[in-house]
């Protein structure tokens, strides 16, 4: 540090205010404090938050709608929906009768913990239910920013490529579930299921996979029986109403 | 990208520590950012000047500390060091690793005046 020195190279100390502070502070450390207020507030409602993250289309909407029309007559169902433009993905869900809230981040390209605190506080009380986040479909950052969730999923298209979690291995990493979606196609595409599973096991030994289609519904009642696991694993009172 | 956005949540720091500690000028933000955290440091220096424009910061120099990547191979049953996540075990071969070490984002000190 320099202290300041006169002409005649004399250390002049306390001269200069130029000094080294040490902060260690997480950069994202006022998001990582919104979700931890977040996540209390979702036990205390006894709410089950899931965070969907996918690149743009692999069917995060379709999957939820399908999902919500099928729970909602067994527990009360919400979902939070991220997009940069437009509320059609809440339209979709609000079209089952079940509350959405759209969350437009304009340029951002990624959900944050304060924009789905504020989204939560303008949905109906939900309490012992699910709640589902649907961010912007970006492999990318979404996997940085903890939403206050009990854990990511992440939605992959067969149509995706399968090399996907080797070139995204923060998402996928990041991820409880990976959900394999549109294996409707896989009789008209190129796709191989175990070397995706292989990739994304290279990132994520632990990573859960389903494989599912939300145009046909195949799939599903094992993805309704994870979810019914991770009610078990919160350590609330495990709904048989969710079939 | 989501650089920017980092960028923000660093800028926002240093005006917190500067209305705390009172200082007026940042000549340097020094990070630590680890192999296996979400950003790359090149990307973190383009944004931060950007960011930091006619902030407190405005012309401060980004100085990247960057720490390995550190992983538990179930394996081995032993710590090793990774680059990436998609790398295996540099001993055994196996990808049964669990990251350890080296996703941090910090800031770590601020020169300033
Ligand atoms: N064949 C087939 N198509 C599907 C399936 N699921 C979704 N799609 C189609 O894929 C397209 C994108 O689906 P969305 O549900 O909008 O995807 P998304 O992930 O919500 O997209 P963004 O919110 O824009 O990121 C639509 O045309 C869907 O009809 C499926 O299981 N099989
Ligand atoms: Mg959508
Ligand atoms: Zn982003
Ligand atoms: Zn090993």
């Amino acid at each position: 540090m320099d202290c300041g020195a006169d002409p005649a190279g004399l250390k002049i100390v306390g001269m200069s205010s130029e000094r080294t502070i040490r902060i260690e502070r997480d950069i994202l450390g006022k998001n990582n404090r919104i979700a931890a207020n977040n996540r209390a507030r979702f036990l205390t409602d006894d709410l089950l938050v899931f965070n969907l993250v996918s690149s743009p289309g692999a069917g995060k909407t379709a999957l939820l709608v399908r999902t919500v029309s099928e729970l909602k007559d067994s527990r009360p169902v919400g979902v939070i929906e991220g997009d940069q433009q437009t509320s059609n993905d809440a339209d979709r869900i609000r079209a089952t009768g079940v509350p959405a809230i759209q969350i437009n981040t304009g340029k951002g390209c990624h959900l944050d913990a304060a924009m789905v605190g504020e989204a939560y506080r303008r949905l109906p009380p939900l309490k012992g239910g699910i709640l589902f986040i649907e961010n912007v479909g970006n492999l990318v950052c979404p996997a940085a920013f903890d939403l206050g969730e009990a854990c990511k999923i992440v939605v992959f298209s067969t149509a995706d490529g399968e090399d996907k979690p080797l070139k995204y291995p923060d998402m996928f990493a990041a991820s409880s579930l990976m959900l394999i979606n549109k294996i409707d196609l896989v009789p008209v595409i190129d796709f191989d299921l175990a070397k995706t599973i292989e990739y994304a096991r290279r990132v994520n030994p632990n990573i859960e996979v389903l494989t599912v289609s939300a145009r046909t519904g195949e799939g599903f009642a094992a993805l309704y029986a994870w979810i019914r696991k991770q009610a078990g694993n919160q350590r609330r009172p495990v709904g048989d109403a969710l079939r | 990208m989501h650089e920017m956005a980092l960028c923000e949540g660093i800028v926002e720091i240093v005006e917190e520590e500067a209305r705390r500690r009172s200082f007026s000028r940042v000549k340097t933000v020094c990070l630590e950012i680890g192999a296996l955290s979400h950003v790359a440091p090149e990307a973190m220096r383009f944004c931060f000047a950007a960011v930091a424009a006619r902030t407190i910061a405005d012309g401060a120099v980004i100085e990247v500390v960057e720490l390995p990547g550190v992983a538990w191979c179930f394996a081995c049953s032993r710590s090793v060091e990774i680059a990436h996540r998609d790398e295996p075990c540099p001993c055994c071969g196996s990808y049964q690793l669990q990251a350890t070490g080296g996703e941090e984002m910090r800031v770590k000190e601020l020169e300033v005046d």
